[in-house]
């Protein structure tokens, strides 16, 4: 019977993993959990040819620099930006050589990332990017100073330049432990000395990986559920407490009907447009 | 590796919107079903489910269905991307969209304040009983519609498109080659005659077509039996994406309601019967001002057509329903429009109590029941006729009257019909500007309407197949220049903007395929 309910977990939780992948908003959750690091962005910096103060011509190159604060170079992820008439951009790199010591170097990155479709037409003009670590040339470790090179041939337009310039370093992900391997682990382990410790860990770890907090809540009640499971010999020393069996079979049969509720949800709307049978309207708001 | 993503990010967003559909429990009930049929083995219950699945048509379906959700899926782009650049990327596109829906909100409220008519209100419901009786002649009922006038036409709207300007635009130089003969001064990206021979390869004066091959004196089997066979094919496979390809050539005429149908995706099921049902429990319980509007446009419009005044009260109960459809209001997510708000009465606010006007979100403009009209030809059932028309408002109609950048606009098109006027008739563009008579005030009323009521019927389905076909606006552009080059020789002559009007005044005769094929394919660059 434990094998069976251990197999019945396993896949419950299971589920659950893959649910929290399945939609895209919780993947753009998690992306939104690294935080951009703090940098400065140096105003632009127009490249005239010959005589700067002869303003006639406007320049179609700019170079912007993002400087990182001193003594803290990070490994970049990602870079990411909005775009404003911007038709193509490089990216150069200043890395430090080794971790602590060393000379540092510039290096070409990326080449014209075309930004925009056509330079002389909007297309493209303001959307957002982002360039990713795997885009690049060189790897983008020990980075301490980011030159963009931005470049817009077309006389069309009057400025051009990149906004909100964001950098995201690189986190290095433990590798995951599946889940479940926590309970068997915990199934298979007669007596867990710091059994406690370990189920709030795994609270904490599930909670890190899907902020939902109806998913946490479910989490720690599979939880007091496993707790059940694991302590056969310890059930008959606990006075007045329910059969752990009946507990466990009926909050399977709970957990079996949230996940058909889950599964099954819809996003069609029901279709009404008035509000309790009510569509007295007075005037459009303008707002 | 980025495509990757993508792709597993577009499937996943599939699944969401057809998850819970009446197609995913309609798949869930077969594969159910089918468990008591002999070829289903336990030890290969998944693949023979599969299979069955495939043999009875199903999966097929539920392709038709991807196919569809891909027609509308919102264009993909960066996680950081906020919802209206997913709209709209351009912000002074958006910002003219804004300013142009204030100045219509303004006006609605002006008109219901000075008719003393309320924008929404209940039907006793003597009244009620009386529409649901009256129900298949609405046209037989003349209210007073002598105060109403349309909320906008397609002029006011065109000088809203000539006032746009990019701010970041330099504009300074007086006489560049790229901005300033025509009325549009917005450096969109638009396709010139070389592209689009490229994109529109079937067209080639070596393929045949209907519309100019199955001409009285061309022998059949030169092109359409064949043709016609193939389309009999189609038609049985039930393959939306086969017909999509099959539409690039036109579609004939038997074929064409089916062929439309599967294009669209839109099945005439009993839910999408009980849905229309619904949409007309929901016109008979409340009366809105903008059924004022739309009796008002189909009577000075359609009613006065000699093809579609026949088609009165389909048109009402089409548009009426069409009104109240809540679902119509997904497409929002794509279109620059935003839905008008309004709240329930004395409760200014309090968002509880928000609710859109109309309850579809669009508001009529003059000449927006001619969007309805071609298709009443194509099925006389209401509930078949209305999910074809929202289908093709929400895909192609609602980018004909708002203000984007996306290359099937209105905007975009404006803009490509000028150039490719000004690239390859030159000397007639010239002309026409020089006595007043720019081309775009002429062609805009064709492109508003798609052509819709200006042409003959069945040139003007030959048009829309091309449109279905190619999922894109952009042959109407073309057509609208193809007209232009085709009386270029009367248009040279004329000395005003009324005389060059009086050329291009009736269309009537014109047969499309020749004129673009023509004009695509024969013009010397």
């Amino acid at each position: 019977m434990a094998i069976v309910n251990s197999i019945f977990w396993k896949t419950l939780v299971l589920k659950n993993l893959d649910r929290s992948y399945s939609t895209p908003q919780t993947m753009s959750c998690s992306e939104d959990h690294t935080e951009s690091v703090d940098c400065t962005v140096k105003p632009p910096v127009f490249l005239q040819i010959g005589d700067t103060k002869g303003d006639s011509a406007r320049s179609g190159v700019c170079v912007v620099d993002v400087t990182l604060p001193y003594g803290k170079p990070i490994n970049i992820e990602k870079i990411t930006f909005k775009n404003y008439y911007t038709a193509y951009v490089t990216v150069r790199l200043l890395r430090r050589k080794a971790e602590k010591e060393g000379s540092t170097k510039w290096c070409t990155a990326l080449t014209d990332l075309a930004l925009m479709d056509n330079p002389h037409t909007d297309g493209g003009s303001q959307n957002y990017f982002s360039i990713h670590r795997r885009q690049m040339q060189v790897q983008p470790d020990h980075v301490e100073s980011i030159r963009l090179i931005l470049r817009q041939p077309s006389s069309a337009w009057r400025i051009f330049s990149l906004e909100d310039i964001r950098l995201f370093p690189h986190k290095e992900l433990a590798p995951e432990k599946e889940v479940s391997d926590w309970l068997s682990d915990l199934i298979v382990v007669k007596q867990p000395p710091d059994l406690e410790v370990l189920l709030m860990l795994y609270v904490l770890v599930k909670s890190f990986y899907n902020p939902d907090v109806t998913a946490c809540f479910t989490t720690l009640a599979q939880i007091t559920c496993c707790q059940f499971l694991i302590k056969p010999r310890h059930i008959s020393s606990l006075q007045g407490l329910p059969d752990p069996q009946t507990v466990s079979s009926s909050i399977q049969q709970m957990w079996a009907l949230t996940e058909v509720m889950q599964a099954n949800r819809t996003t069609a709307s029901i279709g009404r447009f008035d509000v309790d049978g009510c569509y007295d309207i007075n005037l459009l708001s303008l707002t | 590796m980025e495509d990757g993503t993508d792709v597993s990010l577009s499937i996943a967003q599939i699944v969401q919107r057809l998850r819970g559909s009446h197609l995913h429990s309609q798949l869930e009930r077969q594969a159910k079903d089918c468990l008591h049929r002999p070829e289903i083995k336990l030890e290969s219950l998944k693949e023979d489910v599969r299979s069955f699945l495939r043999a009875s048509g199903w999966e097929k379906r539920l392709q038709n269905a991807v196919y569809r959700e891909l027609h509308v899926q919102l264009p993909q782009c960066h996680p950081t991307a906020p919802a209206e650049h997913l709209k709209e990327p351009l912000a002074y596109m958006r910002k003219a969209q804004a300013s142009w829906e204030k100045r219509v909100l303004k006006s609605l409220n002006s008109m219901s304040t000075e008719l003393g008519v309320p924008l929404a209100r209940m039907r006793p419901a003597g009244e009620q009983k009386d529409l649901t009786n009256k129900w298949n002649e609405m046209g037989t009922d003349e209210p007073d519609l002598s105060r109403f006038r349309p909320v906008y036409a397609p002029k006011d709207f065109l000088e809203v498109l000539i006032s746009l300007r990019n701010p970041n635009h330099d504009s300074s130089e007086d006489m560049t080659v790229k901005s300033h003969w025509g009325l549009i001064q917005v450096p969109l990206n638009i396709r010139d005659i070389p592209q689009l021979r490229q994109a529109y390869s079937e067209l080639n004066l070596n393929n045949g077509q209907l519309g100019i091959d199955d001409h009285a004196h061309v022998h059949p089997d030169l092109f359409e039996n064949n043709y016609v066979h193939i389309g009999k094919k189609v038609v049985v496979e039930q393959d939306s994406a086969a017909a999509q390809q099959y539409s690039r050539r036109g579609c004939p005429t038997g074929l064409r309601s089916d062929l439309w149908a599967l294009i669209l995706n839109s099945t005439n099921q009993p839910q999408d019967v009980m849905h229309y049902e619904q949409l007309k429990a929901g016109v008979i319980q409340h009366d809105l001002l903008v059924d004022y509007l739309i009796y008002k446009d189909v009577k000075l419009t359609a009613s006065n057509d000699d093809y579609y005044f026949v088609f009165e009260d389909f048109l009402y109960q089409v548009l009426l329903c069409f009104s109240r459809d809540t679902a119509v209001l997904e497409h929002f997510k794509y279109n620059s429009a935003t839905p008008p708000k309004s709240y329930v009465h004395g409760k200014v606010g309090n968002e509880e109590f928000a609710v859109l006007y109309p309850p579809n979100g669009v508001i009529p403009f003059h000449g927006f029941s001619m969007y309805v009209a071609p298709l009443c030809f194509l099925y006389n059932e209401p509930s078949k006729l209305y999910s074809v028309f929202r289908e093709m408002y929400i895909r192609y109609f609602f980018r004909l009257h708002s203000i984007s950048s996306s290359p099937s606009g209105i905007v975009a098109l404006c803009l490509q019909f000028e150039r490719l006027l000004q690239a390859h008739l030159p000397q007639l563009f010239y002309h026409l500007r020089q006595i007043e008579a720019q081309p775009l005030r002429i062609a805009f009323k064709w492109m508003v309407r798609a052509f819709s009521g200006y042409l003959s019927t069945d040139q003007l389905l030959l048009l829309w197949d091309r449109i279905l076909g190619y999922d894109s606006l952009e042959v109407v552009a073309v057509l609208a220049a193809a007209v232009f080059a085709f009386r270029a020789e009367n248009l040279m002559e004329v000395t005003s903007l009324a005389s060059a009007e009086a050329v291009l005044a009736d269309l009537s005769t014109l047969k499309v395929m020749p004129l673009i094929q023509i004009f695509l394919f024969a013009t010397a660059i």
